[in-house]
């Protein structure tokens, strides 16, 4: 028998092969190729008065500002969250295990009719927050709250596994050796979680940057106050101002896939950091 | 009679294993703060409006809710949802397959690209994947004149909200098998062949047995996204009343129409769908850990 490659002893590459690869570019592909292809009826000097008016320039700060610090405070309290239920015990542990997946399962509107009915000014938490004088319900401090809402699986997801994979043996070396519990966190733990919370991070706020349905409802949609950027493209399409909306479009693909180029680098620099520590 | 005690091997083992916790353990105020938090958060974040999506919807009585999804428009956005679900998730099954099978049983380069590609769908915005469907088939799209021209109706009709659906549901069953049959490794499919077996015959009687509960799952969260999508569907729906409205979509209407009882009622079908979702997905993680733990032997 000749030393042929162990795994091309199968049938199947060219139907499977052409199946996908026909599949993606039909249904993938050539979709989003056209949208580059329409943002060329614009100018680039149209374009460029397109994507920097006040009204784009805001909702792109609304949307990416305001994810960005959702997708922190996601990384911090999916951090709490995943370090509660790995490491202790307590009643209810696996329904709230459960639990975490509910922003992923539910839909969108759903959601959104959900947490603006619950923070509008008489709702269940609402009504509370407006007697302190906390505005939440048709204001940013909204649409905040709903990419928060949306992004709760993601960091506690991606660091879940590490965390349960991690040997405790190191964690009793260091305490061994002399470090405090607080070192032992901060120079072994995080370091070894780092790359998924990174993970974690970059999909939260991916999702929470081109997020629509859960937030739309809770947002109020003022122009230059509370206007997301995929609502000004739905706004722009309904005006059939197609190119105005491509290029908009253009900007947050174009933008979301550096910052995701960016964090995936950035992970990769931490995992071999993290190598080196264990 | 203290001595004793303290000399039993259960004690010195019991008393080791404390020292043993606490060299990896916080106190237990920090635990309770941290347990705290943890239980907070996901009640007021979660657990609230879940509670909310249901009392709303029964807050003028069972009658009242059990019209408001018997109401016709209400049938046939359930109608419309469950067709499309069914087709896109019944496309995406055979693409899952097929890329599953390219990508986990051979080697080629581009590997990596290919599998980034497929994820791509997953870091676009809902709205852009409706929007590149107008764009192309829109009245001023690509094909927009064309099909126009010859009367065929793709946007603001059922063919785009299924495309729509699809795009965005793409990578679901694909990004489930393509780990589970690269760990599975390709020794059964090799020596099926080697038996004599065909190629389809090899997939029917070995891969498939040992795929089956990854592709259940993978089918299971595709569905859940394919019935409950909202931005890329209403974007190319037109909002046709009684003919281009999924549930998502006759929620919000209803909701923005202040019907909000009837809104929360269809809002409560889609509720109760994510959690019997949620529900079978740890029914079937379970049965994935166990096929898989003959494995790691």
């Amino acid at each position: 028998m000749s030393a042929a490659p162990k795994r091309s002893s199968l049938p199947g590459f060219g139907l499977s092969m052409g199946l996908t690869l026909t599949w993606l570019s039909l249904l993938i592909l050539i979709p989003l190729a056209g949208l580059f292809v329409k943002t060329a009826d614009l100018s680039l000097s149209q374009f460029i008065d397109t994507v920097t008016s006040n009204r784009t320039l805001h909702a792109l700060r609304i949307s990416f500002g305001l994810a960005f610090a959702a997708a922190l405070v996601n990384l911090v309290a999916g951090l709490i969250i995943v370090w509660a239920l790995v490491r202790y015990r307590f009643p209810g542990r696996r329904l709230f295990d459960a639990i975490v997946d509910i922003p992923f399962a539910l839909p969108t509107a759903v959601a959104g009719i959900a947490l603006t009915t619950l923070f509008a000014q008489n709702g269940w938490l609402g009504a509370p927050l407006a007697s302190l004088g906390i505005k939440v319900a048709f204001t940013p401090l909204g649409i905040f709250l709903a990419m928060v809402f949306i992004g709760i699986p993601f960091v506690v997801r991606t660091v879940q596994p590490v965390l349960i994979d991690l040997d405790v043996e190191i964690e009793e070396a260091a305490a061994c050796l002399g470090a405090s519990r607080w070192q032992t966190i901060t120079r072994v733990i995080i370091p070894s979680l780092t790359p998924a919370i990174l993970t974690g991070f970059a999909l939260a706020f991916a999702r929470a940057v081109g997020e629509y349905g859960s937030v739309i409802f809770i947002a109020g949609n003022l122009p230059n106050v509370s206007e997301i950027a995929p609502l000004l493209i739905v706004i722009r399409l309904s005006e059939f101002r197609y190119a105005d909306a491509t290029a908009i479009a253009v900007v947050m693909l174009v933008f979301s896939f550096l910052i995701i180029f960016v964090l995936n680098r950035l992970q990769r620099w931490a995992q071999t950091r993290a190598l080196a520590v264990s | 009679m203290t001595i004793t005690i303290i000399n039993s091997p259960v004690t010195v083992e019991r008393a080791q294993s404390v020292a043993r916790q606490d060299l990896h353990t916080e106190p237990w105020l920090v635990r309770g703060i941290i347990i705290g938090v943890a239980v907070m958060f996901l009640t007021v974040f979660v657990v609230l409006p879940l509670i909310l999506v249901f009392s709303e919807a029964l807050s003028k009585g069972v009658g009242f809710y059990l019209s408001a999804l018997a109401d016709s428009e209400a049938l046939s956005a359930i109608w419309l949802t469950l067709i499309t679900a069914v087709i896109s998730v019944s496309l995406n099954l055979v693409f899952g397959v097929a890329a599953a099978w390219a990508v986990a049983k051979f080697e080629f380069r581009g590997k990596t690209l290919l599998v980034t590609l497929i994820d791509l769908p997953f870091s676009v915005s809902p709205v852009i994947s409706g929007l590149v469907f107008v764009l192309l088939f829109g009245a001023q799209g690509f094909f927009g004149p064309w099909l126009m021209a010859h009367g065929i109706n793709i946007l603001f009709a059922v063919p785009a909200i299924v495309l729509a659906t699809t795009f965005v549901t793409f990578p679901f069953v694909a990004r489930e098998l393509i780990p589970l049959m690269q760990e599975q490794g390709s020794q059964e499919e090799e020596a099926a062949i080697s038996l004599g077996a065909s190629g389809w015959r090899t997939f029917v009687v070995v891969t498939l047995p040992n795929i089956k509960w990854g592709l259940l799952y993978g089918v299971l969260l595709c569905n859940a996204r394919a019935m409950g999508e909202f931005g890329a569907v209403s974007v190319v729906s037109g909002h046709i009343r009684g003919e281009t409205n999924t549930m998502p979509l006759l929620v919000e209407i209803l909701y923005n129409e202040y019907q909000l009882v009837a809104s929360f009622a269809i809002a409560s079908l889609l509720a109760l769908l994510a959690l019997l979702t949620l529900i079978a997905k740890t029914i079937l993680e379970g049965q994935i850990e166990e096929g898989q733990l003959p494995r790691d032997d």
